[in-house]
């Protein structure tokens, strides 16, 4: 329908239906893939990307709908039988075993025997072709996974997919834990896997990847196609479009903030490394923007501000209080805290949206100490209308949320402590569109009530879409604060890279 | 530069893996050594090998088991049953020796594919399950003995573990402790060199993994905690011989040692590591220090605590060495 090919497509999926409960997750949904082919799969979180990759992945089963692999119909009855029909999936969580060597994690569960024993040459000697064939000979198949970068593990993974004799690879989200020259390789990588006839399925929430990868995107919005398209044939704001439903220009609500007195001073403060030495003012009803780059302090700033740090030297000074400065004393004087590390940190994944919301303050939940669940629904119910979180219900455990909305629950901790001062730590990371312009939304509504927010970010858009103030932060220090009038994007790299107008010492 | 440095490291901390537990003997014995040149004679050496010998088979089967990322704490009643299924069957229906310890073996093999098969088809815990056998085993054993110790008469099951005669001295070590050794070949052989050995480390390792990439989980599961009761029944064997009796309150709390013996030799409870040589050598130390303790007229009461900072000492350098290496 979109591509003049006459080759029939590797693998096809024809009106799938899948519905959760209530919930349709997919909806006459088509797709299909030709050999040699790159096909990206957009859509925000929750769109049906990942519930129609498990379908294809054996994981789950379509309510209805056929599938194809090379025009024989295929429904596997679980993963390994999906693997085993040449479906290899490359998990943004990569499963290697890492106790085992390269060469043993390649072919687990195919191992060449000879004599009843391990052919460990010939595994070695198979291991190391099937990497020279990915053009990553480099490493070596004697070595431990775990010792592997996240890259070459990447590719150990590839390998593996391809020595089980995969002819159709699913990445998802392959990008996001690899630097910039890794991600080149992994480019280069995939254009070979494409000459070599496999057929790809890339799944990303960046824009300019696709551009430079793929050959066809396909956009997911609602478990409905939304559209199909080469991807020369499609601007990225059609792309937006179809994913949002919505215009870009409206992602950042753009209004002024009447700012008033300070709130949060901080004198030469110094931590164990990072910060060194610096001061920031934050004044009632403004958002204030940090950047910098990677291992620039900002995280670490944020930390010793709310006291999950040790002060060196310095002060901070918050409202009229300079005193202890623990976390718990810290919520008590009205500051919350959102960790850049969701997962890890921020949530509690396998608690439940209600206890998630209501941790920091579980007051009024009941006589005495007691903690009444209706009382505690009653409210995340409300901050879950307000966030706008999808779910099934109050009690859901977060880990069964996306992304975006798992972030949106983060955030709705602070919002139910009904603190003053937000220190936000990446709020939008890795999250849809969709959500971020939620939490943009929500961000705004706070100024008006009075709340000052300090949000961290390594997005110039974003900061200069929603910030009334910027700070750059380089090696430690706040080296520039303007308001946002005063920023340009390019100004904002140079700064954090401490080049030319800014006085940006390198102090080692 | 940077590359170089990886490689040396790489190269210092696998070859630290490979012989730490080693060097830990070294370590133990050497200080033993200087405080009682005794416990380096022939004798004291003999009397080391032998009194391993139970632990060091039974933690066989428990490095199997442990890699897989699973823990077998019935270990201990489930040799004392061996013991008893062999005592009853040699002293009441007088059962030649070879039948009656092959019996033993088949007890221990039995309860292990109970825990095996309540872990893979109930779905439950290892922790819970072996702890849920280990109160039943000892309970059957005990019925069955009506709690009460059973002589056995002199046969050549009491010779396995017995010390040497004065003409037998070439052998160095009791039988019992070379079937131990060749039976730690065996297994070495079978975790290293074949699929089911890697799949028994990928199991631990990542079971989603494992999974995906078609190895049957539930089945290695099962055949690792089989196999590993078997070693127990072998364990409860050499405990007959050795006490000349079927004690059905033998070997109360030995799973402990067992473990122990693992986790020194580099095993991980979180499973994916553990091998064979540096449980036996794991076994060995604690022998040695028993030992050494007892040839310095030292109370049991400092020979625990000597063990328990031995155990803690060599999970703490496991852990230095994980972070090193990553």
């Amino acid at each position: 329908m979109v591509e003049p090919i006459l080759t029939p497509p590797r693998f096809e999926m024809r009106a799938i239906h899948k519905r959760f409960g209530a919930t349709i997750a997919l909806d006459n949904v088509n797709f299909r893939v030709h050999p040699g082919m790159v096909h990206a799969l957009v859509g925000e979180n929750g769109a049906g990307k990942s519930t129609l990759m498990k379908i294809l992945a054996g994981a789950y089963k379509p309510d209805s709908g056929r599938m194809f692999i090379d025009g024989i119909p295929f429904s596997p009855k679980n993963p390994m039988d999906a693997r085993a029909k040449g479906i290899g999936m490359i998990y943004q969580e990569l499963s290697l075993a890492r106790h085992l060597t390269v060469a043993e994690n390649i072919f687990l569960g195919r191992e060449p025997v000879r004599w009843g024993c391990l052919d460990q040459k010939k595994m070695l000697c198979l291991a190391t072709e099937a990497l020279k064939m990915l053009g990553h000979g480099d490493i070596s198949p004697n070595v431990k996974t775990a010792l592997l970068s996240v890259s070459e593990k990447q590719i150990v993974e590839i390998a593996r997919s391809l020595a089980a004799g995969c002819r159709v690879l699913v990445f998802d989200e392959p990008t996001s834990s690899l630097g910039q020259k890794d991600v080149l390789r992994l480019f280069e990588l995939i254009n070979r896997l494409k000459g070599q006839g496999l057929a790809v399925v890339y799944i990303s929430h960046f824009l300019e990847e696709i551009r430079q990868v793929a050959d066809n995107v396909t956009v997911l919005r609602d478990g409905a196609v939304t559209g199909t398209s080469p991807v020369k044939d499609i601007s990225d704001e059609s792309i937006i479009n179809m994913m949002v439903g919505k215009k870009v220009s409206e992602l950042y609500p753009r209004t002024t903030h009447n700012t008033g007195e300070i709130v949060l001073s901080v004198k030469g403060l110094s931590g164990s490394r990072l910060p060194r030495d610096t001061g920031l003012e934050i004044r009632k009803g403004e958002i204030l923007g940090i950047f910098g780059l990677v291992g620039a302090g900002r995280t670490e700033f944020a930390r010793i501000l709310f006291g999950l740090d040790p002060v060196k030297s310095g002060s901070i000074k918050i409202g009229c209080f300079s005193g202890p400065y623990a976390p718990k004393n810290r919520w008590a004087q009205g500051v919350g805290y959102l960790s850049e590390n969701r997962k890890e940190e921020g949530l509690a994944v396998q608690l439940s949206i209600a206890d998630n919301i209501t941790l920091s303050r579980l007051k009024n939940m009941g006589p005495w100490h007691i903690i009444l669940q209706e009382r505690q629904n009653k409210k995340a119910d409300k901050w879950i209308s307000v966030m706008n979180i999808t779910c099934q219900h109050a009690q859901q455990k977060v880990s069964h949320l996306s992304g975006g909305n798992q972030q949106k629950v983060a955030l709705a901790r602070l919002l139910h402590h009904d603190v003053d001062i937000l220190l936000l730590d990446e709020p939008t990371k890795g999250i849809d569109v969709a959500s971020k312009a939620k939490i943009y939304e929500i961000l705004s509504d706070l100024t008006t009530q009075n709340k000052s927010i300090m949000l961290i970010s390594s997005y110039p858009p974003e900061l200069l879409g929603i910030c009334d103030r910027i700070a750059v932060m380089c090696k430690g220090k706040i080296v520039k604060v303007k308001s946002v009038r005063e920023w340009e994007n390019h100004q904002l790299m140079l700064a954090a890279t401490g080049q030319r107008e800014t006085a940006c010492k390198s102090e080692n | 530069m940077q590359i170089r440095k990886l490689i040396d490291q790489r190269f210092t901390w696998s070859w630290l893996n490979k012989f730490g537990p080693f060097l830990a003997l070294l370590l133990v014995f050497g200080f033993f050594v200087t405080l009682n040149a005794k416990i380096a004679t022939a004798t004291a050496l003999e009397i080391i090998m032998q009194q391993s010998v139970i632990v060091g088979i039974a933690a066989l089967g428990m490095t199997m088991v442990i890699i897989t990322g699973g823990i077998d704490l019935s270990a201990g009643s489930n040799i004392a049953m061996s013991s008893v299924v062999i005592a009853l069957l040699l002293d009441r229906l007088g059962i030649p020796p070879i039948y009656a310890a092959f019996t033993g073996i088949l007890s221990g093999l039995f309860w292990g594919f109970v825990n095996g098969m309540l872990i893979t088809r109930l779905r439950l815990v290892p922790f819970i399950v072996t702890l849920g056998t280990l109160l039943i085993v000892r309970g059957a054993a005990k019925g069955l003995a009506n709690n009460m110790p059973i002589t056995v008469g002199e046969t050549w099951l009491s010779n396995l573990l017995a010390a040497l005669p004065a003409g037998n001295k070439w052998l160095l070590f009791p039988a019992g402790a070379w079937l131990m050794i060749a039976l730690a070949a065996l297994v070495s052989l079978l975790l290293q060199d074949t699929r089911i050995g890697r799949h028994i480390f990928a199991v631990g390792s990542n079971e989603q993994t494992a999974r995906l990439c078609g190895i049957a989980v539930g089945r290695i599961k099962l055949f690792v905690f089989t196999l590993g009761g078997a070693f127990a029944g072998l364990a409860g064997v050499m405990l007959l011989s050795y006490q000349e009796q079927g004690d059905p309150a033998g070997a109360v709390g030995m799973e402990l040692d067992i473990i122990a013996a693992v986790v020194i030799g580099g095993g991980s409870l979180s499973g994916g590591e553990g091998s064979v040589v540096g449980s036996l050598i794991g076994a060995i130390i604690m022998t040695v220090i028993r030992t050494g303790c007892q040839l310095n007229g030292w109370p049991t009461w400092v020979t625990q605590l000597v063990t328990g900072v031995v155990i803690v000492v060599a999970v703490a350098v496991d852990n230095l060495r994980h972070r090193k290496a990553e």
